[in-house]
């Protein structure tokens, strides 16, 4: 059979040269995956849940704006500058940030290295397997971390930065836990030695995130000092 | 009564207006199920079948349809507001007031606005994390993800160009304090903060163009960036579900 030489292009005779068609590593890919189970239509499973999630939600964001009105403050006045000035919620973290570190810091390398982050997060093949962080060298594992933490640890002591010291030692005193009970037991707590450095990661970015916001959110007073939200407001 | 409902329903599905519109009978075989779903322009992006682990609430929570709908209520709350409002000081503000003593349902109309594009952030952002610690950014879902990190900064842009608008303080000031950080950028800090507001202060120009950002520009993106995101869903195969072990469990 005379070979299409504009489709098949050069050397293309399998026969003679070799060509690798798959390379099986050691590690399995996440495409690789098992049975998945049974499959159903997605007309109607799969709509009338999505029909049901949409009309919980929507009778449940009716009566809660029937019940609760947005604020309206007074006239947007460039002269009467509020104390505390705040930003919406979601951007309270940030806002926390400031009081500790320089802008530039906290208000573009920060958020900037966050996103960034987040972005290459699936090109980093590091977790595909999502091995446990204790799976292999389990000690010298525990002496970086070690070193790392009191060093993370240390830096934020030095700025004051208490409200993100707080988060980052308890997620670290759960990960040094874990490390105890790393022998396979059952529980909760003891499936947190099962957990990849990926997921210790990314509880310890919302940890943080949930602390600075709730702290700038509710615990923040004038001058951006601690201020507990059930003391009266004093004007 | 319920018999005569659904024998004039089953009479409106053999006129020939209804099969023009739908093409199909009814769908009671996979066939018409299948039909329905790829021969409809609003649906044709999800797969015709799912997988039965997909669908548990625990697999997701909902939480990406819950952001789209949210989005959904967004736009048809904010297309209304839209005709209330005078992009332009202090008639902004003078439309807040109207809305809450003049226009029949004004406050309800702004309550629902308001609330909904805040459980929009937050329905967005436990929806990254949750698909992150389900592994739903692995291959093949890696651009998904980054679709849904911009998708993210399109629903924090959304939000925070509509929180001037009242035009009162909260706004006024809520958007000082974050564009002031913009400034913090070195170099080019100071013109992108100018860009943005329209001069150097937040006034009458950066109210235009949060305004103009807000209902025209970042919807359009959010629209397309919906459609890649819902799209792709469907080619990187499905959501992410764990695969049962050889002893049936997960």
């Amino acid at each position: 059979m005379e070979k299409n030489k504009i489709e098949t292009g050069i050397s293309s005779d399998a026969k003679k040269e070799p060509r690798r068609v798959v390379f099986v590593t050691k590690k399995t890919s996440a495409k690789v995956v098992g049975d998945p189970g049974p499959q159903l239509m997605t007309y109607p499973h799969l709509l009338i849940r999505e029909a049901i999630a949409f009309q919980v939600l929507v009778i449940a964001m009716v009566l809660t704006a029937l019940l609760w009105d947005a604020p309206l403050e007074q006239l947007a006045n460039p002269l009467l500058t509020p104390n505390p000035a705040k930003a919406p919620w979601y951007f309270l973290g940030l806002q926390e940030l400031l009081h500790f570190f320089p802008p530039f810091v906290a208000g573009i390398l920060i958020p900037t290295l966050v996103v960034i982050a987040l972005v290459v997060i699936p090109y980093f093949n590091v977790n595909i397997e999502g091995e446990a962080i204790w799976a292999r060298r389990p000690s010298q594992n525990l002496r970086t971390i070690l070193v790392t933490v009191i060093i993370l640890l240390a830096f934020l002591a030095v700025f004051h930065a208490w409200t993100i010291f707080a988060p980052t030692a308890l997620v670290a005193a759960l990960l040094l836990f874990s490390y105890t009970v790393r022998q396979g037991r059952e529980g909760w707590l003891n499936a947190l030695a099962t957990k990849p450095l990926s997921w210790w990661v990314m509880t310890w970015f919302i940890a943080v995130a949930i602390c600075l916001t709730v702290v700038g959110t509710f615990f923040r007073g004038p001058g951006w000092s601690w201020y507990w939200p059930w003391r009266t407001h004093a004007g | 009564m319920a018999t005569t409902l659904h024998s004039v329903l089953h009479s409106l599905r053999e006129t020939k207006v209804w099969k023009s519109i739908f093409r199909r009978g009814l769908a009671n075989t996979n066939r018409t199920r299948s039909l329905a779903v790829f021969g409809n322009l609003f649906l044709h992006w999800l797969p015709v079948k799912v997988r039965e682990k997909s669908l548990r609430v625990r697999a997701s929570y909902y939480l990406g349809s819950l952001s789209f709908i949210l989005f959904i209520v967004l736009f048809v709350t904010g297309i209304l507001l839209m005709f209330y409002y005078h992009p332009a000081t202090p008639h902004a503000y003078r439309d807040m007031k109207d809305l809450q003593f003049v226009v029949s349902n004004g406050v309800f109309l702004r309550n629902l606005h308001r609330l909904a594009a805040h459980l929009m952030v937050f329905a967005v952002f436990w929806h990254m994390f949750h698909v992150f610690y389900r592994g739903g950014y692995k291959p093949p879902h890696q651009f998904n993800w980054v679709v849904g990190v911009m998708l993210l900064l399109v629903t924090l842009f959304l939000s925070y160009t509509g929180y001037l608008l009242p035009w009162d303080q909260l706004a006024f000031w809520a958007v000082t304090v974050g564009t002031n950080i913009i400034s913090a950028m070195p170099l080019i800090g100071d013109k992108i903060r100018f860009l943005l507001l329209g001069g150097n202060i937040v006034g009458e120009n950066a109210l235009l163009r949060f305004y103009v950002l807000h209902v025209v520009i970042l919807p359009l993106v959010a629209f397309l960036l919906i459609g890649i995101h819902f799209w792709r869903v469907q080619k990187d195969g499905g959501l992410t579900v764990k695969p049962r072990n050889d002893d049936g469990k997960e």
